[in-house]
């Protein structure tokens, strides 16, 4: 096992990745879905009750992808994740405040899935409230992936996270408008919030993740950053 | 009317010598004190302080008695009030009683003449109402937007503190309660009571059975309450002296419109319309047509009227009952399209806004109502109408949408010649004339907008 | 026992999915909302009125179960 972990990446780190970006990408399909859905959106063909069973079932697919990118995440021998760090955020040693971003968003996701399940069991009016995390869930989730992720700068990756943010913003853009002016506060803070988490990634990404040096200054243990192992590896600065 | 017009101490009825009843002894101005009101009425005779198995049996005794005289609700509903009680009585739970004072409908002032009159006999009928109960608590709701009449119920129970902090009297409080018109149905009362928007809740469960925080929840009207008041110191053969056989007793009736006394009168059940108008110092102009029982009840023609008797089997034929004791006369100057679209206008406006069918319902018929009454209907509209009807009656949580349906249909029966003129030919003379329906001026939305009756 | 199906006119938003699922019983009218037949129900219709009370986003469709011997009544959400 050492001795392949000596010559590449493991398996499981191409599975954690991999399984990430498609928790992402079912996660924006899942609010995208729950937008049309509580738009009553629909066709004789995509009835209303197609398209809120596969807004609860793409939902429930992406959880499953996050608990395999978690399980990979821990199995993975590379970087020390520990399977408390999934839940309980920034107590890793692994870029601890961008893995804890993921914990976050896992716990808001899991709080959105567990009530959804027991839907019943409670008012509708808390399960509601619970529900708009979903909307905090989705930046925490892709914040998370540009810091945690060592292909960060990946076309394939940044093209999809762009992509996927653009669809979310698109539908908090339409879920905002739809039944305008009323709510008027909230409705303002949820598109102001927006542009600000847009105009934020646009400012930060080139220094942050797409910078130099990221892996260090993200927060990887120094004894797992390349120069520290590949004595022949020029020092970049 | 632009405030209550006291009504005076004189038998409104040809043939009965024994009224007033509830009316006795009412004042030009102010409240009955405590001593007035003992002096006129009496004792009130209560068990308290008898042992568990005494009180019980008293209770039972006055619900038998209740029911003997016949009783029925005041509120609109005409529901056996006997039949309320044993079903609270006999629900699971320590019982609350709601005295419902909140008279959120324009045209009637009859509540609001008690509270603010004869207070203590009101809260009689609710300390009785509980004994027959076995409640441990009794709330007296006031409108909130007729301030002399939460005044005086506060100066009342001031007077009878001694009474009410003994041990075995319920604990009595007052509450002030919203002036719109769903405010004073009895699941919106609960539902405000306990905290939450005065607005009607999906049943089941009924009051009788969880209410008020959970418990088994009685909700009088205050004028029932007054009738029990009186029979629980003359009995049910006293009651049934008055009124018909399958309509007992005596009622509060608001009268308004072209006569010389508009207010509020006390008949016996079963007594002619004239000898109200009679009493009421005759009519001021010729009466065009009569809206009995307020704007969720029916329309009578002005040439129908001459025979009508004010009693449910009486009515009956004509399609509609007294309600909460109100008649309304619309002049032969006004417009009953013009008056009927501002009616069921104003009733879409009511609307508690929860249910679609009676949002969209209520406002499309109003709307439809409003083209006909400016002659820009078109040749389908009555299929309209009646499309309408179906779709918003019986399909909300309460039953303002079916009242509304009910009065906006007994009109389109009654002035079927008129509707058909103003399809026709439009806006008449009668039309610009100011409403002479009572319909609040503002927005019920700002709640000191007091002046319920004011011509608007 | 019979079930039959009905709206809380409260909760009930018209989203609609209960007349996709249970047409037999429920259509809608012109502004979305639910035209319920209450007749009472018939064999498999029972699950697929199950089926549509928990399609319900509001939890606004309930089917009600009514025993025949007592006169009382028992509402049953969704099964």
């Amino acid at each position: 096992m050492s001795l392949l972990a000596a010559s590449g990446p493991s398996i499981y780190w191409y599975l954690t990745r991999s399984t990430g970006a498609v928790a992402l990408l079912l996660l924006t399909i899942s609010i995208v879905l729950g937008v049309v859905d509580v738009k009553r959106w629909s066709t004789p063909r995509w009835p209303r009750f197609v398209v809120d069973s596969l807004h609860r079932n793409v939902s429930l697919l992406a959880m499953v992808f996050l608990v395999l990118h978690i399980l990979t995440s821990v199995l993975d021998s590379f970087a020390p994740i520990g399977l408390s760090e999934a839940f309980i955020p920034f107590i890793g040693s692994y870029r601890p405040f961008w893995l804890g971003l993921g914990a976050v968003s896992f716990d808001l996701i899991g709080a959105v899935i567990i009530t959804s399940l027991l839907r019943q069991r409670m008012g509708y009016g808390t399960w509601r409230a619970i529900h708009w995390l979903t909307y905090a869930s989705w930046p925490i989730a892709l914040l998370h992936g540009f810091g945690t992720g060592s292909d960060v700068k990946a076309t394939w990756l940044l093209a999809l996270s762009v992509g996927c943010a653009a669809a979310v913003v698109a539908a908090v853009a339409t879920r905002v408008l739809s039944g305008w002016p009323a709510n008027l506060g909230a409705r303002s803070a949820a598109l102001g919030g927006t542009g600000a988490f847009a105009l934020f990634l646009l400012l930060w990404l080139p220094h942050g993740p797409l910078g130099s040096e990221w892996a260090r200054r993200s927060g990887t243990p120094s004894a797992l950053l390349p120069h520290a192992h590949n004595s022949s590896t020029k020092g970049k600065k | 009317m632009t405030e209550v017009q006291r009504p005076r101490e004189r038998a409104a009825v040809e043939s009965a010598p024994a009224l007033p009843r509830l009316l006795s002894g009412i004042r030009a101005h102010g409240a009955l004190t405590l001593e007035e009101h003992l002096a006129l009425h009496g004792p009130l005779p209560t068990g308290h302080g008898a042992r568990r198995r005494q009180q019980r049996e008293h209770a039972a005794m006055l619900i038998d008695e209740i029911e003997l005289s016949g009783l029925t609700g005041r509120g609109g509903a005409s529901f056996p009030t006997a039949t309320k009680l044993r079903a609270v009585a006999g629900a699971r739970g320590r019982a609350i009683v709601i005295a419902n004072g909140a008279e959120g409908e324009p045209a009637s002032l009859k509540d609001r003449t008690l509270l603010e009159a004869l207070p203590h006999l009101v809260i009689d009928g609710g300390l009785i109402a509980a004994e027959a109960v076995g409640a441990d608590e009794l709330i007296l709701c006031a409108c909130a937007t007729a301030p002399t009449s939460v005044e005086a119920m506060e100066q009342a129970l001031a007077e009878r503190e001694r009474e009410l902090t003994g041990g075995h009297a319920p604990k009595v409080s007052l509450a002030t309660v919203p002036g719109h018109y769903v405010a004073g149905q009895e699941t919106a009362l609960v539902n405000y009571l306990g905290g939450g928007p005065a607005k009607p809740t999906f049943t089941p469960p009924m009051p009788f059975e969880q209410g008020l925080r959970r418990r088994p929840t009685l909700i009088n009207n205050a004028e029932t309450l007054a009738h029990i008041a009186l029979i629980a110191r003359q009995g049910a053969s006293w009651f049934r002296q008055l009124g018909t056989s399958s309509q007992p007793g005596s009622t509060l009736v608001t009268l308004s419109g072209p006569v010389a006394h508009p207010g509020v009168y006390e008949i016996e059940n079963g007594a002619s319309l004239s000898s109200l108008i009679d009493a009421s110092g005759g009519t001021t102009a010729r009466v065009r047509a009569a809206l009995l029982g307020g704007y969720a009840g029916a329309w009578i023609s002005g040439g129908h009227l001459q025979g009508v008797a004010l009693s449910k089997e009486h009515l009956a034929p004509h399609g509609a009952t007294l309600g909460a004791g109100i008649v309304l006369l619309l002049s032969e100057s006004a417009c009953p399209v013009a008056e009927t679209a501002r009616a069921a206008r104003w009733m879409a406006g009511q609307s508690a806004q929860q249910c679609g069918p009676c949002i969209h319902g209520l406002d499309a018929l109003a709307g439809t109502l409003e083209e006909i009454a400016l002659g820009r209907a078109d040749a389908r509209v009555t299929q309209r109408l009646e499309r309408l009807a179906s779709l918003t009656s019986r399909r909300g949580a309460c039953a303002h949408p079916d009242g509304a349906v009910n009065m906006i249909s007994s009109a389109l029966e009654v002035f079927a010649t008129e509707f058909a003129d103003h399809a026709r030919h439009g806006a008449c003379e009668g039309c610009a004339r100011a409403g002479e329906l009572p319909l609040p001026l503002r927005p019920l939305s700002d709640e000191s907008s007091g002046k319920k009756g004011a011509r608007a | 026992m019979s079930h039959r199906v009905e709206v809380n006119p409260i909760t009930c938003e018209a989203h609609g999915m209960c007349a996709e699922l249970l047409p037999e019983r429920i259509t809608l009218d012109e502004w979305g909302y639910p035209l319920i037949d209450d007749t009472p129900l018939h064999g498999s219709q029972v699950e697929h009125a199950i089926r549509a009370a928990r399609a319900c986003p509001t939890f606004a469709l309930l089917v009600k179960k009514e025993r025949t011997e007592r006169s009382g009544r028992v509402r049953v959400r969704s099964g």
